[in-house]
């Protein structure tokens, strides 16, 4: 069994500890207990620690040690009951709101609304007047108050695990109720409710203890915490220390319980967020000495190599090269994994957390200098020409803009700092910006918000921003992908017009040869890593030299009107395979229908198409060469 | 490919003037506005449009996940409208689905093999059965048998999407929903999944509706297909007849903008489709009463803003006979 992760860190495993030994000992108090709780000792009354009374006596002489072990049990118990019954009517209210929607969760969440607008003290205390001193009852009661703040915790998780598809596949296939919750629901909620359960758990102890101090815990003769602290208050001048032990012990208590709940809480974070902070970068390779010239190139990439955790770490980027002169746009085209996205994401040095450029030059022509290496710059450097030379624009549009910003803020607020205008002035030129980018009524978009927009909207506010730098680089990682397809047409319509007007290269990051097709000038195909060929987007797409490009390409199901359909198209067999299964020699070899024994050695890049480069043993002369591989492909799992 | 099998009476699934609403009625428009199809057995049917055409509604309220307001869906001629889900584990039993999302499709706590074996459990197979169902359908899907041992974090994508497909397959349906199940994959793994429900489709004589946005994959799969907007029908007809013949101006526009991977092909397209005049996208809403095409529509004229045209053989469109001029020019050579 694995070791939860909770139990990782020292904190964790000392706060479980010390509950556990808690708990261990309150149940089985009467057996060990040194001194009978109520065995008087005239002889030593409110005496400090000695080898016969470790933790000292009260002013009755009865043993302080015993006296706090045998009311641990009543201290916790309650206690641990609060929790219980908080949990049992908080999470299946949540729950059932969750199921049974609107209406369901309306009730509920006024009841709850109702009961944290109840003073609980004051409710404790009534209670007590009205029923007695009840300790278990009294922590009962503290139950029914704190499910409603349980209630509203657990709402929204379990509104949102709802959503998972697994669960609407559960309930077609006519899984009950009962069993949808607690087989798919609740395990999710596991980690969640045992960070809330130690919360509230440390909160019920302290409201315990404080009852009891004031006298409305367990009748006088038994022992409780909280009445033992107020009796050692009646002796704070003459024998200070009676307080100490019981103190310690309620305070680690306290501690214990949040610390476990930190503990569990911090395991949580790390499993679901990554890498939140970027580190400031750390440069592996040094920047290549002397000048460079680009032969008029915007950006000439070579043998560009990014790894995990510095040179030594598993590759993800190997050895990639291309030129992109400028005004034109270069397609980065594969599948998933390929690499593609790293290998854009690293020309301006936006790596994620822990991945680095561990070999090769990034050669740029910029504004004002002569060419610079920006894989060997600086991060303040590179700073500066993110934004301003490099622009970037993703996938996902609404999680580039800021939902709590106006579209006007958002863009002006670049323009001011880039081009060191005005207010008015840069809001001019967001208005400019928007028309440029096909938005009409540019007034308005100025005042709207991220939320107002829909996806086409929110790509064109993110390339205007993109704009705002006068950028002579635009590097758009699957701008389209999120888009509907007519939406996606506008787009690279857009694309490709500015290209047109202002001059601007792009570098496109896609997985759809549609996209590449409809857009760029120069391809690089990427496989496992590797640039597999490259060149004019005709060439390539129509005359593919590498048969993983062929392949591709005939597994789009995508034809031109007057073509049929084939009956079943020619997949490529197995999966991209992960960078540390890469072979020394052709990566592409194990799903390629042409591999023979000479692919198993390391394939240089080869001149094909004119300018264009293909890593390939047999490049393919015509795409008819290919064998089309097995009709029916059943995929090769794992 | 289903050409011999003769027409049957009964459709394996149909809707009638199928409505949902989300929120309150005259606040918002419907979600779905009476939509009407049906998909034979064997057959396929896909569902087209894009992102607020209402197609994944519908695939929710034939599978009873979402209520509709008003309408009727009929498996095998039975009225499951209303049926809870409950009632569905007697009367809907031949109904499955696939949904889209390879990653939130499967519990990742659970391993495949608990995950293949719940319907089992719902449907009392006795318990000796149940192992060899579960291998039986994984080796449909093309997956070995200790796939069954493992957790979801164990497979791709792709391998993800063949065992949602053996989890619907488990029960031995006759009709299955499926939601956009190859759009989240790779185009090399999305080949794989659809040659295998095209296999499934023709060994098994599976009923399926494909809910897809992506024309190319429809018209792959499937041998009709209703063109969905903003919840209403737009075209119904053959595969080919939608996709290479377009009848409706917003089919047109849906299968201009789909990109090929032919340059030149598709710098004629583009052409073609920057001449054709269709409007942005979400830039008015249209009015309730009209044809909701009619805000991005290069025909529309003052009667499409004020009246709801109805589907005329498989056409909705005040000016179907003026449509053909919009249609791209043949391709060249």
């Amino acid at each position: 069994m694995r070791v939860p992760r909770a139990l990782r860190t020292a904190g964790g495993v000392l706060s479980a500890a010390w509950l556990v030994f808690l708990l261990f000992a309150s149940v089985t108090a009467s057996w060990w207990l040194p001194y009978p709780v109520d065995a008087q000792d005239p002889a030593h009354t409110l005496a400090g620690p000695s080898s016969s009374h470790w933790l000292g006596t009260d002013e009755l002489g009865r043993d302080a040690a015993s006296r706090i072990a045998a009311g641990s049990w009543i201290s916790v118990g309650p206690a641990l009951l609060a929790v219980i019954v908080a949990f049992g009517i908080g999470i299946p209210l949540a729950l059932a709101a969750a199921e049974h929607g609107r209406w369901a969760e309306h009730g509920f969440s006024r009841f709850a609304e109702l009961l944290l607008a109840l003073p609980s003290i004051v409710i404790l205390l009534a209670f007590v007047g009205a029923v007695g001193v009840h300790p278990w009852a009294i922590m009962t009661v503290l139950g029914v108050l704190l499910s409603a703040p349980v209630y509203r915790i657990f709402l929204g998780q379990a509104q949102s695990l709802r959503t998972r598809l697994y669960v609407d596949a559960a309930r077609v296939n006519g899984v009950s109720s009962l069993r949808v919750n607690l087989r798919h629901v609740l395990p999710a909620m596991a980690t969640t409710i045992a960070v809330q359960a130690a919360q509230l758990f440390a909160i019920s102890v302290l409201i315990e203890a404080g009852l009891a101090f004031m006298g409305f815990g367990p009748s006088v003769p038994s022992p409780s915490w909280g009445g033992l602290i107020a009796a050692a208050s009646q002796h704070v001048y003459d024998d200070p220390w009676l307080m100490v032990p019981t103190g310690v012990v309620l305070a680690l208590t306290v501690i214990a319980a949040n610390g476990l709940a930190d503990a569990v809480a911090g395991g949580r974070e790390r499993e679901a967020v990554p890498a939140r902070h970027r580190k400031p970068r750390t440069i592996v390779r040094a920047a290549s000495a002397g000048t460079h010239d680009a032969g008029g190139m915007l950006l000439d990439v070579r043998d560009l190599t990014v790894a995990v955790g510095g040179p030594d770490g598993p590759a993800l980027v190997t050895g990639v090269s291309f030129a992109l002169p400028p005004g034109t746009v270069l397609g980065l085209v594969g599948e998933s994994g390929c690499g593609k996205t790293m290998t854009a994401r690293a020309l301006p040095g936006l790596l994620p957390e822990g991945v680095e450029v561990t070999g090769g030059s990034v050669w740029f022509a910029g504004r004002d200098s002569a060419d610079r290496d920006l894989a060997g710059l600086p991060d303040n450097e590179l700073r500066a020409i993110r934004g301003r030379e490099i622009a970037v624009i993703s996938q996902e549009p609404m999680v580039a803009l800021d939902p709590m910003f106006s579209v006007g803020y958002q863009l002006t607020q670049p323009i001011r700092r880039f081009r060191g205008v005005g207010r008015a002035e840069a809001r001019r030129i967001a208005a400019e910006l928007l028309g440029q980018v096909g938005i009409v009524d540019a007034g308005r978009m100025l005042r709207s918000y991220p939320h107002q927009l829909s996806g086409g909207m929110a790509q064109r506010v993110c390339i205007a921003l993109a704009l705002t730098g006068s950028p002579k680089l635009l590097i758009a990682d699957e701008p389209t992908t999120a888009l509907d397809v007519t939406v996606q047409a506008e787009i690279l319509s857009l694309l490709r017009a500015l290209v047109r007007t202002t001059g601007l290269s792009v570098i496109i990051v896609s997985h759809d040869p549609g996209v590449v097709a409809d857009l760029c000038d120069e391809v690089a195909v990427m496989y496992a890593g590797q640039v597999v060929e490259s060149g004019t987007v005709a060439e390539v797409l129509g005359q593919p030299a590498h048969p993983y490009t062929a392949a591709l390409l005939a597994a789009n199901p995508h034809v031109a009107e007057g073509l049929p359909v084939p009956e079943r198209l020619p997949s490529i067999p197995g999966t991209v395979p992960a960078p540390p299964d890469w072979p020394a020699g052709c990566r592409f070899a194990s799903r390629c229908s042409l591999a023979t024994a000479e692919c198993a050695a390391p394939v240089p890049a080869t001149p094909v198409h004119g300018a264009g480069t293909v890593r390939c043993v047999h490049p393919l002369s015509s795409p008819a060469e290919l064998p089309v591989p097995h009709p029916v492909e059943r995929g090769v799992p794992s | 490919m289903n050409a011999l099998v003769p027409a049957p009476s009964v459709p394996a699934l149909s809707v009638r003037d199928l409505t949902v609403r989300y929120g309150r009625a005259g606040k918002t428009l419907p979600a779905v506005d009476g939509v009407s199809f049906d998909v034979a057995p064997a057959e396929t049917l896909g569902l087209v449009g894009e992102s607020g055409s209402g197609k994944s509604t519908i695939g929710k309220a034939i599978l009873g996940l979402q209520p509709p307001n008003a309408g009727r869906i009929l498996l095998h001629g039975t009225d499951i409208t209303r049926a809870s889900l409950r009632q569905r584990r007697v009367t809907a039993i031949d109904l499955r689905a696939v949904f889209q999302d390879p990653y939130s499709s499967l519990n990742p706590a659970q391993t495949i093999g608990q995950t293949l074996i719940e319907p089992l459990q719902v449907l009392r197979v006795p318990k000796d059965q149940r192992r060899p169902r579960i291998l039986e359908s994984l080796a449909a899907v093309g997956l070995p048998a200790d796939a069954a041992d493992r957790y979801p974090a164990r497979f791709s994508g792709g391998q993800r999407q063949r065992i949602a497909i053996a989890r619907a397959l488990v029960c031995d349906p006759q009709v299955i929903v499926l939601d956009e199940p190859v759009s989240a994959l790779d185009l090399s793994t999305q080949a794989q999944v659809l040659n295998l429900l095209a296999d499934l489709r023709d060994s098994r004589q599976l009923a399926l509706l494909f809910i897809a946005h992506d024309l190319g994959v429809v018209r792959f799969l499937a041998q009709r297909v209703v063109v969905l907007y903003r919840g209403q029908v737009m075209e119904a007809g053959g595969a080919e007849e939608v996709t290479q013949r377009p009848r409706h101006p917003y089919s047109i526009a849906l299968t201009a903008a789909a990109p090929v991977p032919q340059p030149a092909e598709q710098a004629r397209r583009r052409a073609a489709r920057e001449a054709l005049g269709v409007g942005t996208a979400g830039a008015t809403p249209p009015a309730a009463a009209g044809c909701p095409f009619a805000t991005r529509c290069p025909l529309a004229t003052d009667v499409c803003h004020r009246e709801r045209p109805p589907l005329v053989s498989g056409v909705a469109c005040h000016h179907a006979d003026q449509v053909a001029r919009l249609r791209l020019p043949d391709r060249a050579a």
